[in-house]
């Protein structure tokens, strides 16, 4: 059953059934999310599964061929809106013939920012994304890295409500990564709502708050990053001493248990039960020398929902 | 605000790319070769026995060439420079910054069309005056009503830049070249057919010089600009660009006008309905 749209204020972007179909391509198929106002928003799925024409008609550079999608509680693509979203798109591409202040200064002017504030906030965005030294550099000389970071600046110039992020962290090493992170989070603490597309789950993981995983367009599952829910705890015991009935007598807890030699790779659904079954395993007579609980890694769950044959 | 801003930032491009440097640079070859052709046609003069009268009437025939040069070299140069400007940005991605800016899309593609419609402006202005001046102060001759040519020249540059920008809110930067020169050649070979028709009464290729001119009336504008500046002498050169024998009437003018303002509405909802 569909359920009606929230125009309530707490959320930022809310679609439902969105579809897109370019010719006779279905590219999204069937979109329905929502997303909560100041979260970081994961926007998870295989390569061709719709996460860049989403994005695009939730920014109005792509018109949908079916359902709705409002963001900041206007339909999609409304032009006054776009004073409140910020964007990078995905391989940042940008006239190159003019240098790192002046591209963050017209991008400033286009969303509005009066000259004044910008004689101050340039200089500012670009020292966040590292850059200072390079300010008056044209950009035909920057490194695929410094394009990623002046094109983060260039969607957070006008402090917006929301900011789309697509595979920010592309092209930038280790300590880049770890900057657009830190900026990401202090957006959140600013109140701003991100939503985030990338294919590095690691950084998603402890980035964001809410994961969705999509596929042809359409959302598989959702995930609270917060509660640290997953469907499954894996444990890894080694241990001496293993009998086949002593491996029998744990699926009142497990879902799982396999042995190879002295390792014990076991999965269950609660860590309440974990002493419980330590305890079944030393009352039994095993000697055990490592008890391991392991968090399902996103992503490991990527790869289970999504299936191991469906590269990123 | 956001409109000019666009405007300005075209300008910008146009001189960071050494596009107008270059444009200019061009425009200054182009003077020194006129004005020494000019010259030389005058120290020609003091050597020969040629009467006064047809002097002037073959320097004026030379303004025409020159004026011509002018008109080739602002229709190409209108093309060449604003061919990448819809289409590129659409196909590298880079509108998409702009696009999700908050400005309407057709004041994106109304601010980069004005912006070079500044430019193309200063062009024509620049080149027509230096023709216009250097024919007078070496070779003593003034077009007739230089004014009225040199606005056809803009009008035809401004349709030109307008069927560009149409299409490539469509097509690639390379096929919206091929098309829009292959169009612009359409004309000049219907044009020149059409001067042809002096021999023959009620020719029909009068009728094809029209249709060629209906489909792209670029080379109309320049025939009509031509007989407005030309001499009556150089208007009775047979087969040349600036032969009075069929002149495009003002009806075609006013056909070129409203096209230009069709394609440019064409561009704009083309441009607002299509997916970046």
């Amino acid at each position: 059953m569909e359920r009606p749209l929230d125009h309530s204020n707490h959320c930022a972007i809310q679609t439902q059934n969105l579809r897109k179909v370019f010719k006779s391509k279905v590219a999204v198929g069937n979109l329905s999310l929502s997303v909560r106002r100041g979260e970081i928003f994961g926007f998870l799925g295989p390569n061709g599964a719709g996460k860049s024409t989403s994005i695009k008609m939730l920014l109005g550079l792509v018109k949908p061929s079916g359902g709705e999608a409002y963001v900041l509680n206007v339909p999609a693509g409304d032009v006054e809106i776009r004073r409140k979203i910020g964007f990078l798109p995905e391989d940042f591409r940008f006239y190159h013939w003019l240098t790192a202040a002046e591209l963050l200064a017209l991008h400033g002017r286009l969303s509005g920012v009066p000259a004044a504030t910008l004689r101050e906030r340039v200089p500012a965005y670009i020292d966040l994304v590292g850059l200072t030294p390079h300010r008056d550099k044209r950009l035909q000389a920057f490194s695929k890295g410094m394009l990623q970071r002046i094109g983060l600046a260039q969607a957070l110039i006008h402090e917006p409500e929301l900011i789309f992020l697509d595979e920010p962290t592309s092209g930038l090493d280790p300590m880049g990564r770890r900057l657009v992170r830190d900026i990401i989070r202090a957006q959140r603490e600013r109140g701003a709502t991100v939503f985030l597309n990338s294919h590095i789950l690691s950084e998603i993981e402890i980035t964001c708050d809410q994961v969705v995983f999509i596929r042809d367009g359409e959302v598989v599952t959702s995930r609270d990053l917060r509660t640290a829910q997953t469907e499954e705890i894996r444990v890894v015991v080694r241990a001496r001493n293993l009998t086949p009935e002593m491996i029998a007598g744990l699926a009142t807890w497990t879902t799982s248990a396999v042995v190879e030699d002295e390792l014990l790779t076991l999965a269950t659904l609660s860590q309440d039960v974990l002493p419980d079954i330590l305890r079944h395993l030393v009352a039994a007579g095993a000697d055990v020398y490592q008890f391991t609980p392991q968090k399902l890694s996103l992503e490991d769950l990527f790869m289970k929902i999504m299936g191991e044959d469906r590269g990123l | 605000m956001a409109f000019w801003t666009i405007a300005g930032m075209t300008f910008r491009e146009a001189a960071r790319k050494k596009i107008l440097w270059t444009a200019l640079i061009a425009g200054l070859g182009f003077f020194v070769v006129f004005g020494m052709g000019l010259h030389y046609q005058m120290a020609d003069f003091t050597r020969g026995s040629i009467p006064p009268f047809l002097q002037y009437q073959i320097v004026s025939g030379m303004l025409m060439i020159g004026l011509y040069t002018v008109d080739l070299l602002a229709v190409v140069m209108t093309i060449l420079t604003s061919v990448d400007t819809i289409s590129g940005e659409i196909d590298s991605g880079t509108i998409q910054a702009i696009a999700t800016k908050p400005i309407a899309r057709w004041q994106v593609l109304l601010g980069k069309w004005t912006g070079f419609i500044g430019m193309l402006a200063i062009y024509v202005a620049l080149m027509f005056s230096g023709t216009i001046a250097e024919a007078h102060w070496i070779g003593g001759v003034v077009p007739q009503n230089p004014v009225t040519g040199a606005l056809l020249v803009f009008l035809e540059c401004v349709l030109a830049l307008t069927v560009t920008f149409m299409f490539g809110t469509w097509f690639s930067t390379l096929t919206n070249g091929v098309i829009v020169l292959g169009l612009h050649g359409l004309a000049f070979l219907g044009g020149w057919l059409e001067q042809m028709s002096g021999f023959v009464e009620g020719s029909r290729l009068v009728t094809l010089g029209i249709v060629s001119s209906l489909v792209m009336p670029t080379e109309a504008i320049w025939r009509r600009a031509a007989f407005e500046m030309e001499s009556p002498l150089a208007g009775s050169l047979q087969f040349s660009p600036f032969a009075d024998i069929s002149v495009p009437s003002v009806a075609m003018i006013g056909y070129a006008g409203v096209f230009m303002i069709g394609a440019l509405a064409v561009a704009i909802y083309h441009f607002q309905k299509r997916d970046l």
